[in-house]
């Protein structure tokens, strides 16, 4: 957070630098079962973020000693690629990946059937291809998307967006611009469905009303993302669904000629 | 990244397959898997690539800050090559600092490209002895389905085509595009039971006694090449794969201009 900055962030009309309104979510794209080698896969594009996400199991747990005999552990792996970034960041985990990777792992482990599979693991892996603030919540997005395309039994789909304050204005979905000079900045994921809080953050500066407002925002904004999420699993099973259909129905006309 | 098991039900399939001439996908020995290259696709990255080679899938960036160049080379630019084999490409990657593979990995990709002088490092010096472009080449596997090397060389190549040099950036003129010479193309051939196999898949590669990669250069010159794997090849095997590396790398090379 830049703190009180005079850069101008939001113009009279309540219009952001990007052309958006202060309740308004980037352009976002979504889509399930991008990888051949996974066991599950999605791709979300959010604004200038581009983030994969790869699932790997219910698979033996290594280390061992991180085995649970009662039910299954979720590992996450957020990464950012050296490139995503204007400096090149040096491969290989820092202690902001390592924290944010906890964070995912442990939001994630709530929605998953993990007594169903004990001893396994259940391992997550989130690469930052293009970062422009909000990654996390990107890569948590795809992460859920990605554990139910791997078919892993869920309770829920979980969506997440961050929202800030920006010139004394509370905003959803910080870009990277408002994100270096805006006054705060609170991720979070909520389940529609339940309304539960799997993920919170925040830093900065923020009044009780202001974080009220933001929730309330972000309530909303994760409704929207919930809905892609769910779409994007739609068009990947629903392309099986139409071939089947076209062969069906090919089969229907055979069947009318020679009659 | 090669040597894992493989089902010995699946080792008979592909040997009596070869025995007829034939590969598991259908393919003939020496036809590569469909490739599709895309540029340009990270806008944080001087220069950025995506390849797939059959299932095969890989990401490039480069990236490039002014530095010193090297106390032997003051009026050069430096080139530096790194391969990520992260867990998301296949259930056998683990994460953590490169290991021996992808370390061969990208010092194989390094050498296609600095020994076929395909960046004219003397055109990305700034300040002899001084200040020069340090480019950092980082090329990340998002789907491992057998040979790497290629992709991995494609992928770097493609990506160093679209770089563009962020002179204005640094306060040093305008942006240029980066100063390329040729095209170096490399194509990678197993033996298996004695028969040489180009692209192999993971399976083929798996079952594979030897490796043999050969980059050649636009006039279809040799430039950088690495025999791999535990298993011999005879010299009538070696000339087998530098010449279809030839005949094939004229194709590809098309793909990416």
């Amino acid at each position: 957070m830049g703190g009180n900055s005079d850069m101008k962030l939001i113009d009279e009309n309540g219009i952001r630098i990007d052309g958006r309104k202060v309740d308004e979510l980037r352009p976002m794209k979504i889509e399930a079962g991008v990888l051949k080698s996974a066991d599950g896969s999605a791709y979300v594009e959010i604004g200038k973020n581009k983030v994969l996400a790869a699932v790997y199991g219910p698979r033996e747990c290594h280390p061992r000693h991180m085995q649970n005999p009662a039910k299954a552990i979720v590992q996450c792996k957020y990464n950012m690629i050296s490139f995503s970034v204007s400096d090149r960041k040096r491969p290989g985990p820092d202690r902001r990946s390592v924290e944010i990777s906890k964070l995912i792992s442990e939001a994630m482990e709530y929605v998953v059937f993990t007594e169903n599979y004990p001893r396994t693991s259940i391992d997550v892996y989130i690469e930052v291809l293009q970062a422009n603030a909000g990654t996390r919540c990107a890569g948590l997005t795809a992460a859920s998307v990605a554990l139910a395309d791997a078919g892993i039994p869920m309770k829920d789909i979980i969506p997440a967006v961050a929202v800030g304050k920006v010139n004394d204005q509370v905003v959803l979905d910080l870009n990277k611009e408002e994100d270096n000079y805006g006054q705060a900045d609170l991720p979070i994921a909520i389940l529609p469905r339940t309304g539960e809080v799997l993920l919170m953050q925040m830093d900065g500066h923020l009044t009780q009303e202001e974080f009220d407002k933001g929730l309330e925002m972000g309530v909303k904004a994760c409704n929207e993302i919930y809905e892609l999420q769910k779409d994007a699993l739609r068009r990947r099973y629903a392309v099986v669904n139409g071939e089947t259909d076209e062969e069906s129905k090919e089969a229907d006309e055979d069947v009318t000629e020679e009659a | 990244m090669a040597r894992s098991i493989v089902s010995e039900i699946k080792r008979d399939h592909i040997h009596k397959l070869i025995a007829d001439g034939k590969r598991v996908d259908g393919r003939a020995w020496d036809q590569v898997r469909e490739i599709s290259v895309q540029t340009n696709v990270v806008e944080t990255a001087e220069g950025s690539s995506r390849v797939r080679i059959g299932n095969t899938e890989v990401i490039v960036g480069v990236k490039m800050t002014v530095g010193e160049p090297f106390s032997d080379t003051p009026n050069k630019g430096v080139l530096s090559t790194n391969a990520e084999l992260i867990p998301m490409a296949s259930p056998n990657f683990e994460s953590g600092p490169p290991d021996a593979d992808s370390i061969e990995l990208a010092r194989v990709v390094d050498r296609g490209i600095r020994e076929s002088q395909m960046i004219d490092l003397e055109k990305l010096c700034i300040e002899p002895g001084k200040k020069v472009w340090i480019n950092f080449v980082d090329i990340y596997v998002l789907d491992f389905d057998g040979n790497l090397f290629d992709a991995c060389n494609l992928g770097a190549v493609a990506a160093l085509k679209s770089a563009v040099v962020p002179a204005k950036a640094n306060g040093l003129g305008d942006d240029y595009p980066m100063p390329i010479t040729c095209t170096p193309i490399s194509v990678t051939s197993v033996q298996i039971e004695n028969s040489i196999l180009v692209d192999p898949t993971l399976d083929e590669e798996k079952v594979a006694a030897a490796r043999l990669t050969v980059t050649t250069d636009d006039n279809g010159d040799l430039r950088a090449m690495q025999k791999g794997l535990s298993g011999a090849l005879t010299l009538d095997q070696v000339n087998t794969a530098i010449e279809t590396s030839r005949r094939l790398g004229i194709e590809i090379r098309k793909l990416i201009g």
